[in-house]
């Protein structure tokens, strides 16, 4: 225990091995945060989910934190509703059981680029006679627009720049272009807008519920992809995967590595004869086209591709390695000690050979976690990652897949890339400083 | 088939040889030897005569190049050389006897705790639990020397001689009835070596533990022993009482080793054997100090046999 307190102790002398911690430890907490706050199922079916999951968010937005850094401002996206009072509703009781139901909606637009688009969704309540809406848009110079007039059905989804009366009334192609600027000019119109819907209902008990959805240009924190699906959830998701991944494996392939070299060193004879050939074989075997092959041919669930990627990186080059510091190892005084006091095969392996390994084991097992979250990454981009899960490599297969760097969109590719880089770098960086600790001879002085 | 007697320790015929790249090297070569309980024989000779084999082949430890091994080791009257490896490992070593290795320091694990190091055999042969273990392992260090609190320590905060007095605890720890000690005091000062002869006369004592002590070192052994033999070129060339042996010693080897002891208050230099001893892979045909004895005559070309003298063995055509 004591040893451990002062290989910590140690440990923070060297400032990349602090820099490796928190962000080792920020990964930790990343990843605890992403699955409290997004259960399994819950993360599963939003990155599963389509349209009628994310119809409130506009696509390809980028993250709304780019308008620091721009000189025109990109309007961001916003939903509001009756039915949870954002926004307010009137209903007036007319003769025999008909009413009318008025509500309106204002906002502040100061910004530089149109909104990708409005959409209204009513929902009504009747019987037999339709409910009928009408529906006005006031600009801030004091124009007032009629929108639409229609009969609505129990739920009704109205897009504003698909509506081709409208186009002929404002004389414009884009629609929503048009709302938002001067007619004289054809300049942007900053300012307040409002919507007022009015409904008229023709049955006692009927009602109306409108939604109103602002897609604008930029889209919270991390942006939306083509499907409309808030990158956050993948960002934060592919948190605690690639590190589940990339541990998992690390580990898993190191201590097997390890306890199959000291076998094999110990046993000698056939046993290490056959560990080195199988090892000679496999090194030669091209390891990506394997793992591409089973996600192609067989299945393409990260278990199975952990699975396979650890019994691939066991036979490798550091079982060469840990056998050369086995030999020495198992010739010294203390071993055949051991022998002489009647240890089994097995004690003297896992007692003596193994513990010996540890120093060696440790910042090798932290310098090939980023290897293996890589490995990750490139499968996905391969199109070889888990149909379900979400995962970095998942967002930048999507983002490649829709052309995100020729269309411009940067922040799709960047956002995962810089999660992966700064992955990468944390844990070497604490692997090489651990090194430094745990094998002395590569300090200098 | 005549019953073998109940001695402590019987060797019939133990013949290590070991395969080389030069040939094959007879290490040790028929040797024979009895040992009674509570008694304590030293294995003299000098260095490369098989004194560390001889350990090796009673303990079978043996390295991977071996080429012949075999004849009979009688333990409490049983041929344990009919044991198969796993037998052997449970019911031999530690049980029967233990080993205090060559450079018994270095023979410590470094990255484990003493304490658990003297454990380990007590807990492998007698399968009791770590706390019991713990308590044993207190005992011994008490019976060797070693102050409780170094429990807790690595080998590499001991010295020589309190390594080597772990060592012996662990050589003790499951109360064998035999002790191997292979030059338990070579590396140490000499006022260590008195200390360790001194511990381990104390655990004859109190213990009635036997011993085989494989050294050079002639002064320090007598402390000890009570039988001498006498090893040269991978046989045992005499075997005697201690109080017998070192008045007098009968084989001209172990006269000229005796005559090699350099001594106080004495007007004659220590003498040196001229020559070398024989390669042990190319043995000389009959006596093989014949080369460098200076009693030689005719009959050394033939190998001599085992003479009996007023209960001492020697193997010398002078005694014929």
């Amino acid at each position: 225990m004591n040893a451990m307190k002062n290989s910590l102790k140690r440990l923070f002398v060297y400032p990349s091995a602090v820099m490796g911690i928190v962000v080792a430890l920020t990964l930790v907490v990343v990843a605890v945060y992403a699955m409290v706050t997004i259960p399994y199922d819950e993360a599963i079916r939003l990155w599963r989910g389509g349209e009628e999951v994310w119809y409130q968010n506009p696509k390809f937005a980028p993250p709304a934190w780019i308008n620091l850094f721009t000189s025109k401002k990109y309007s961001e996206s916003f939903s509001v509703r009756t039915t949870d009072g954002s926004i307010l509703k009137e209903v007036t009781p007319g003769e025999e059981g008909t009413s009318t139901m008025s509500a309106s909606y204002t906002f502040d637009f100061f910004y530089d680029v149109y909104p990708q688009e409005m959409i209204l969704y009513f929902t009504a309540k009747f019987s037999e006679k339709q409910p009928f809406i009408s529906m006005e848009w006031l600009t801030p110079d004091g124009r007032k627009i009629r929108i639409a007039n229609l009969a609505i059905a129990p739920k009704q989804t109205y897009r504003l720049s698909q509506d081709e009366k409208l186009k002929t009334r404002l004389k414009s192609e884009d629609v929503i272009p048009a709302l938002f600027s001067d007619p004289e000019t054809g300049e942007l119109l900053k300012g307040q807008y409002q919507l007022l819907i009015t409904g008229a209902m023709f049955e006692p008990g009927s009602d109306i519920d409108v939604e109103f959805v602002f897609h604008g240009q930029v889209y919270g924190i991390a942006g939306t992809d083509q499907s409309r699906r808030d990158l956050i959830v993948p960002l934060l998701w592919g948190a605690p995967v690639a590190l589940a991944f990339g541990l998992i494996a690390s580990l898993g392939t190191s201590v097997l590595t390890m306890v199959i070299a000291a076998v094999g060193t110990w046993y000698g004879g056939w046993v290490d004869e056959l560990i080195q050939r199988i090892t000679e074989v496999n090194l030669v075997l091209p390891f990506l086209s394997i793992l591409i092959m089973i996600g192609t041919f067989f299945s393409r669930s990260i278990w199975v591709i952990l699975g396979a990627t650890i019994l691939l990186s066991i036979f490798t080059g550091s079982i060469k390695a840990y056998r050369a510091v086995f030999m020495q190892v198992k010739e010294s005084m203390y071993i055949e000690a051991a022998r002489a006091y009647g240890a089994s095969s097995n004690r003297i392996v896992f007692v003596y050979l193994i513990p010996r390994m540890i120093p060696l084991l440790i910042p090798g097992l932290v310098s090939a976690v980023p290897t293996f979250v890589f490995l990750e990454a490139s499968l996905a981009v391969l199109g070889l990652g888990d149909p379900v899960l979400p995962t970095w490599g998942k967002i930048i297969e999507d983002a490649n897949s829709n052309g995100a760097l020729y269309r411009g969109y940067y922040y799709w590719i960047l956002e995962p890339a810089v999660l992966l880089m700064i992955t990468g770098l944390g844990f070497a960086m604490l692997g090489f400083a651990l090194d430094r600790i745990f094998n002395p001879k590569l300090r200098d002085a | 088939m005549n019953m073998p007697p109940r001695k402590l320790l019987q060797i019939e015929k133990l013949v290590l040889h070991f395969k080389t790249s030069h040939g094959v090297v007879q290490a040790v070569d028929s040797v024979n030897f009895e040992l009674d309980t509570n008694r304590a024989v030293v294995i003299l000779g000098e260095s490369g005569c098989g004194k560390s084999s001889l350990a090796k082949a009673m303990l079978r430890l043996l390295p991977r190049n071996v080429d012949k091994y075999g004849g009979s080791v009688y333990l409490n009257g049983e041929d344990v050389m009919m044991y198969d490896e796993d037998e052997f490992r449970r019911n031999v070593r530690w049980v029967g006897m233990s080993l205090v290795p060559q450079a018994a320091m270095n023979s410590l694990n470094p990255v484990i705790r003493v304490g658990d190091q003297v454990a380990e055999p007590a807990m492998v042969h007698l399968g009791i639990r770590k706390t019991e273990a713990m308590t044993l392992v207190r005992r011994m260090f008490q019976h060797v020397g070693v102050p409780e609190d170094f429990i807790s320590r690595y080998p590499f905060e001991l010295s020589g001689g309190m390594r080597q007095r772990v060592a012996l605890a662990m050589a003790l720890v499951t109360s064998p009835s035999l002790i191997l000690l292979d030059e338990p005091t070579s590396a140490l000062d000499l006022l260590t070596q008195a200390n360790i002869m001194n511990v381990l006369k104390r655990i004859k004592h109190e213990l009635g533990t036997s011993f085989i002590l494989i050294t050079h070192d002639i002064a320090t052994s007598s402390e000890l022993a009570d039988e001498v033999a006498v090893m040269y070129a991978g046989q045992i060339v005499e075997v005697g009482h201690a109080k017998d042996f070192f008045p007098a010693p009968l084989h001209p080897y172990a006269q000229m080793l005796m005559a090699s002891v350099p001594r106080l208050r004495s007007e004659s230099d220590p003498m040196f054997i001229t020559g070398q001893p024989p390669s042990l892979i190319d043995l000389p045909e009959g006596c093989r100090f014949a080369a460098r004895c200076p009693f030689r005559f005719e009959k050394c070309n033939e190998e001599p046999p085992m003479l009996g003298k007023n209960g001492r063995k020697v193997k010398c055509w002078l005694y014929e």
